[in-house]
């Protein structure tokens, strides 16, 4: 028998406090989270039926109603984001991976980083400036504009850190068979990663589908549904937003489902981000 | 030019698939001639005015001791070297032409593009790297597909002698469309040969082929270059010095960038010109 001396004994001591103290600061960490979700579903089950998905809102007073307006306004605002902020991102994030440390990349990567760190209602205001204001109003176009802002560095980055993951050997492979740098990067490299680069960008979609700040006075709010990306176009956030602060009970029940439906939406693009990842 | 034809060097060949009296009839053609080339990495000048010529359709080997140059030199064959940050290169490499008048290219001359360099120059790397997400057949297709116009039945045709080349077939033939990485270590090294000789290319470069594969790979890819003989044009980097003696036919040892001594393996081997030759092979140092 091997006996313990006191320093054993007073290592495993240690050893048992600072687990314990982990666990509890973990546990602590995943609480809000817990709160969030139960909390959400407490209060927006309620309202959760067919009309919410499919019904506009209301007037003030009148029962039922939904968010159809918000939740079209939403797919059309993240669509313009899929179709103008992911390109734009990727094609900087390839840019940046394949310039590497040239000036040119060292300028690009620091602009990059620098509009990741802009707060989201000055890209707000930004829009506001160069397309709300010249268009005299609100559109789906401003505030897609705005949403395609904050996503182009979230893109460029992880799609950089995608394309610098393949190995160099696998670029000079493809020169050394004399395939032009181009068709190289197109054809071999880049179908390689397709599911990494996906992943960034549902990641990207999540954090913007969420984005309250850069739509205020961009994309505005209405109350009909889809008019044209020239019209002021209604999202999640802005309308929670509204209504989470509106003195009518049928609209603050509609804000709550609403966030529930929002938070369901979000998780479920982690989830799937999770599933590529753990595919690839 | 070191085109070296001493007795021991007939007597070196006539062992091998030609015979002694062929050779004196024919005039042996150059596939290669390097002129005073030099490469630098950024101020550090790694290759150092290297001249020597490469008869064609032998296997020539380079050795030398980690950092020597060799893969450096081998990589400016292919104008690959350019391709890395502060790389540069000077001087000239002739390669035969094609077409009628068959005169002699240099592949620096100033106009020259390097990627139809490398169609008629292959490369084999170190490390297997098989294109990652495309299966076995598209891998050895990728080379024809993408920088060539061909083709399905052809393609389909040159995958086969490809892979059968690099004895690869009868392994892979029955699941052609699995992922090229799936294969293992010495399979995706006999893939990637498989791969740069489906552009039929005049010269085959190798750049340590072998080092990252156990003793039966390394044996299985030592074969087939002894049986690419004949057929094309090979420049291996080696570490193994064995490994030149087994295969190649001229060696050339290289030494803190420049070329100490060239001439027929048999000679470099057994009776070296140079000390420090004497020294490598003998093991003192390296």
């Amino acid at each position: 028998m091997l006996e313990l001396s006191a320093r054993d004994r007073r290592r495993r001591v240690t050893n048992v406090i600072a687990i314990g103290a982990l666990c509890v600061l973990g546990f602590l960490a995943i609480t809000p989270l817990f709160f969030i979700f139960s909390y959400l579903i407490l209060r927006g089950w309620g309202g959760l039926s067919l009309d919410f998905f499919l019904e506009i809102p209301k007037p003030v007073g009148e029962e039922g109603g939904g968010m159809a307006n918000a939740i079209s306004g939403s797919l059309v605002l993240l669509s313009l984001t899929a179709a103008f902020g992911v390109p734009i991102g990727m094609l900087c994030g390839i840019a940046l991976s394949e310039l590497k440390n040239s000036f040119t990349a060292r300028v690009l990567r620091v602009a990059v980083d620098l509009l990741t760190s802009v707060p989201s209602i000055v890209i707000g205001l930004f829009a506001y400036a160069v397309i709300v204001v010249p268009m005299k109003g609100y559109s789906a176009w401003a505030g897609g504009f705005a949403l395609s802002i904050v996503t182009v560095p979230i893109v460029a980055r992880s799609t950089e850190e995608i394309l610098k993951l393949v190995p160099r050997t696998v670029h000079e492979a493809g020169l050394a068979l004399g395939i032009p740098r181009y068709k190289v990067l197109l054809r071999l490299i880049l179908p390689g990663v397709r599911s990494g680069i996906l992943t960034g960008v549902l990641l990207a979609m999540a954090r913007v589908s969420g984005e309250t700040a850069p739509l205020l006075f961009t994309a505005f709010s209405n109350s009909f549904g889809f008019r044209g990306l020239s019209s002021p176009t209604a999202s999640l956030p802005v309308q929670i937003y509204t209504y989470a602060t509106s003195h009518d009970e049928t609209w603050r029940q509609l804000a709550w489902t609403g966030a529930l439906v929002l938070v369901f939406v979000v998780f479920c693009l982690n989830l799937l981000t999770r599933f590529l990842v753990r595919k690839s | 030019m070191a085109l070296d034809v001493s007795p021991e060097f007939n007597q070196k060949t006539g062992m091998g698939n030609l015979d002694g009296q062929n050779l004196e009839v024919e005039q042996k053609q150059i596939a290669l001639e390097t002129q005073k080339l030099s490469a630098w990495f950024g101020d550090h000048h790694v290759v150092k005015e290297i001249s020597l010529s490469v008869e064609k359709n032998d296997v020539f080997a380079l050795i030398g001791p980690s950092g020597c140059g060799k893969s450096t030199f081998i990589r400016c064959l292919n104008r690959l070297h350019e391709e890395g940050e502060g790389a540069r290169v000077s001087g000239d490499v002739l390669i035969q032409g094609i077409g009628k008048s068959g005169g002699r290219e240099n592949i620096y001359r100033s106009g020259v593009d390097p990627v139809s360099v490398r169609r008629r120059i292959g490369m084999v790397f170190q490390k297997p790297n098989p294109f990652p997400g495309l299966s076995i057949f598209e891998n050895v297709a990728s080379g024809l597909r993408l920088a060539q116009v061909v083709r399905r039945s052809v393609l389909e045709e040159v995958v086969e002698t490809s892979l059968k080349q690099a004895a690869l077939w009868d392994e892979v033939k029955d699941k052609l469309k699995k992922p090229g990485t799936s294969l293992s270590g010495g399979q995706q090294q006999r893939l990637c040969i498989a791969r740069a000789l489906a552009v039929r290319p005049q010269i085959l470069l190798m750049d340590e082929p072998t080092s990252a594969l156990d003793p039966i790979s390394t044996a299985r890819i030592e074969e087939l270059v002894m049986k690419l003989r004949g057929e094309v044009t090979v420049m291996i980097v080696t570490h193994n010095m064995q490994q030149a003696a087994r295969i190649s036919s001229q060696t050339a040892f290289f030494l803190m960038g420049e070329l100490v001594e060239v001439g027929p393996t048999n000679r470099i081997f057994t009776k070296p010109k140079e000390s420090k030759t004497e020294q490598y092979i003998t093991g003192r140092f390296g």
